[in-house]
């Protein structure tokens, strides 16, 4: 295993997490998987461990670490179910609009409620806009001191379950993607609703959810920075967030590397275990490799970010990219490698290689995912001439 | 709210291997941990904390490594945490090992209520709790599955016993020995795990708790192991059928056998 020299504080944060998600996570990960929970429970482990204050300033009652403190625990929660983990990681999502523009006063509120445990969710894609910002139909009109919301997002990640929702919309059509804004919306505003759960291929221990605004009517404090920097705002929360996406695919893919694994050693068939044949010790050597490529590039995307580099988004998006291309690989081979056995939902890696199919899909596909590396790529080609 | 819990830092039993030739546990390389039990009772410091404020201090007998069990407890919610250790202390048994954790609890001075686990999953007495409070002088109540109440002075608990529970009533202070059906220990957080790196830990001697020389350690026991082994396991029974009459004549031979020889 490969060592990243990580801080006493890092070491003790990965420790923890991964006690959390064997002890209190992996025997329930079935269990909400089939009933489709949204696992409060867990959240109060979380909180009550400071789990959720890790990325948040000591200021608002925080752990005071970066997007690799964040990653690391992201790593270790998905460890224990891809699902379960993200009542913790698209928190981070929907905070880290407020972390990166919120004012004092916006910070000192919500990011002190998020140390505490409380859930948050991001809400940009609608039906006809997820990569293509810029055709959001939901609109925000000036009205005196407030602003009034109308419109629907889709497949919001913790929606109905979380208290604090950003919210990307419209405050003037007709400039396009530099007509956005973002807001803080609270759960209980009138106006604000939710569709019924979406039943889903995977993480089905989160809930997805419409978020639904009719005349919602919010006060222009709740604004995040100022008017037309809705885009802006969901652009550099991706940067931040992509690797916390990374992360959750290391994870789920290094349960299917243990899990098949120890599954190979303890299946016999013609008299020897089945990990005693080079077929399958290539499959695992690939595997495992392909794991700890993924975690090097995810953990050194990470360390960028809270370094404060400002060339962010290629790499941001490279880690996305290959951990989640890893996860569906590894899980899809792990199923093959438990043989029959993989195909039942009695064994564990089935429900991996459905949990892995999202990280090639959410916060950006991975076809945008390489166009935002070709993009950089062929930018820093034209600046260096 | 005072409260004391007393903790012991045993080898962890899940991968504990035995010398056949000495019939003695291997401890080299063997993870040490908190008594299982113990946590129950650490937990439930920490909750009667949170119900009524006050402070827990941690108590422990042992070597200087049984350092690392006190600091477990700092990141799970202990506030003072202390050793007691001296090699002065080698080769306790129950009797020593209470009479010195007592002499710690004195100089302690003010508490309301001293917590232990049932037992120590090494040796397996359920003797050192009872052996505390009786050096103290003050009730014990061993087996606690519930706290129900506390207040003006007096505690009201649920005894465990084997055909169901007792309740019980008992004058603060009291020594109570918990059974694992009393909660759920919680996992420690980062900011507990953090400032367990940091926390002092206060170490007292034989000298510091003005312990009584011919009380302590091997000289202080008046127990001594004479031989460890593992007990021949029952078997089954014989069973006797027919009509009463015949069973009875049945049983009757077999005493007579057994007496006679």
């Amino acid at each position: 295993m490969m060592n990243y020299l990580f801080t006493e504080e890092q070491q003790m944060i990965k420790e923890l997490c991964r006690q959390i998600a064997v002890e209190k996570i992996k025997p329930v990960a079935a269990e909400y998987d089939e009933k489709e929970m949204f696992p409060w429970d867990i959240v109060k482990v979380l909180a009550d461990a400071d789990i959720f204050g890790i990325y948040i300033d000591q200021k608002y009652g925080g752990m005071g670490g970066g997007i690799l403190e964040m990653a690391i625990a992201t790593e270790e929660l998905s460890w224990g179910c891809g699902g379960i983990a993200l009542a913790f990681a698209a928190t981070g999502l929907g905070t880290f609009p407020i972390i990166l523009f919120g004012n004092e006063a916006q910070k000192e509120k919500y990011l002190s409620m998020v140390a505490k445990g409380t859930v948050a969710a991001f809400c940009l894609t609608e039906a006809e806009a997820g990569s293509d910002a810029g055709g959001i139909k939901t609109t925000a009109i000036k009205d005196g001191d407030h602003y009034i919301l109308n419109g629907t997002k889709q497949w919001i990640t913790n929606g109905g379950e979380a208290d604090i929702y950003t919210v990307v919309a419209m405050t003037n059509k007709s400039k396009g993607a530099r007509g956005a804004s973002a807001f803080i919306v609270e759960k209980g505003t009138p106006g604000l609703s939710f569709s019924k759960k979406e039943k889903k291929l995977g993480i089905r221990g989160s809930s997805t959810t419409e978020v639904i605004f009719e005349d919602c009517k919010i006060h222009k404090d709740q604004l995040l920075d100022k008017e037309g920097m809705g885009f802006i705002v969901a652009m550099k929360t991706f940067d931040n967030s992509r690797p916390g996406v990374a992360a959750q695919a290391v994870g789920i893919a290094q349960r299917a590397v243990d899990e098949a694994l120890a599954y190979t050693h303890t299946r016999h068939q013609f008299g020897k275990p089945v990990s005693s044949f080079q077929g399958v010790q290539f499959m695992l050597a690939d595997m495992a490799t392909q794991v700890e490529a993924a975690r090097g590039l995810v953990y050194n995307a990470a360390k960028m970010v809270d370094a404060g580099e400002k060339d962010i988004a290629g790499v941001s998006a490279m880690c996305k990219l290959f951990a989640s291309d890893v996860a569906m690989k590894v899980t899809t081979d792990a199923v093959q490698l438990f043989g029959g056995y993989g195909y039942m939902r009695e064994y564990p890696v089935e429900k991996l290689m459905r949990d892995a199919k999202i990280t090639q899909i959410y916060e950006g596909t991975n076809q945008i995912q390489r166009s935002v590396i070709a993009a950089n790529m062929i930018k820093s080609l034209a600046k260096s001439k | 709210m005072n409260i004391i819990v007393c903790i012991k830092q045993v080898p962890n039993t899940t991968d504990v291997k035995i010398n056949p030739e000495t019939n003695t546990l291997i401890r080299d390389g063997v993870e040490s941990i908190i008594n299982p039990f113990d946590t129950y009772a650490l937990e439930e410091g920490i909750r009667l904390k949170e119900r009524f404020g006050g402070k827990v201090t941690v108590v422990t007998m042992g070597p200087p490594q049984a350092e690392i069990a006190l600091r477990e407890a700092v990141s799970l919610g202990a506030d003072d945490v202390i050793l007691v250790s001296d090699r002065r202390f080698a080769g306790s048994d129950t009797w020593a090992t209470s009479y010195t954790l007592s002499q710690a609890i004195k100089k302690i001075g003010e508490y309301d209520i001293i917590i232990c686990g049932k037992q120590a999953s090494d040796g397996d007495t359920a003797q050192v709790g009872p052996g505390i409070s009786t050096h103290l002088e003050i009730p014990q109540v061993t087996y606690v599955k519930k706290i129900e109440q506390i207040d003006s002075g007096k505690a009201i608990v649920e005894r465990m016993t084997e055909e169901g529970y007792e309740i019980i009533e008992t004058p603060l202070p009291v020594l109570l020995t918990v059974v694992k059906e009393i909660n759920s220990p919680r996992l420690p957080s980062l900011k507990g795990k953090m400032k367990s790196k940091k926390c002092e830990i206060i170490k007292w001697n034989a000298d510091d708790i003005s312990a009584s020389l011919n009380d302590i350690g091997l000289d202080g026991s008046p127990t001594r192991v004479v031989k460890i082994f593992t007990p021949p396991q029952k078997c089954g029974g014989e069973m006797l059928t027919g009509e009463p009459d015949e069973i009875a004549d049945k049983l009757s031979d077999i005493f007579k056998k057994a007496i006679v020889g």
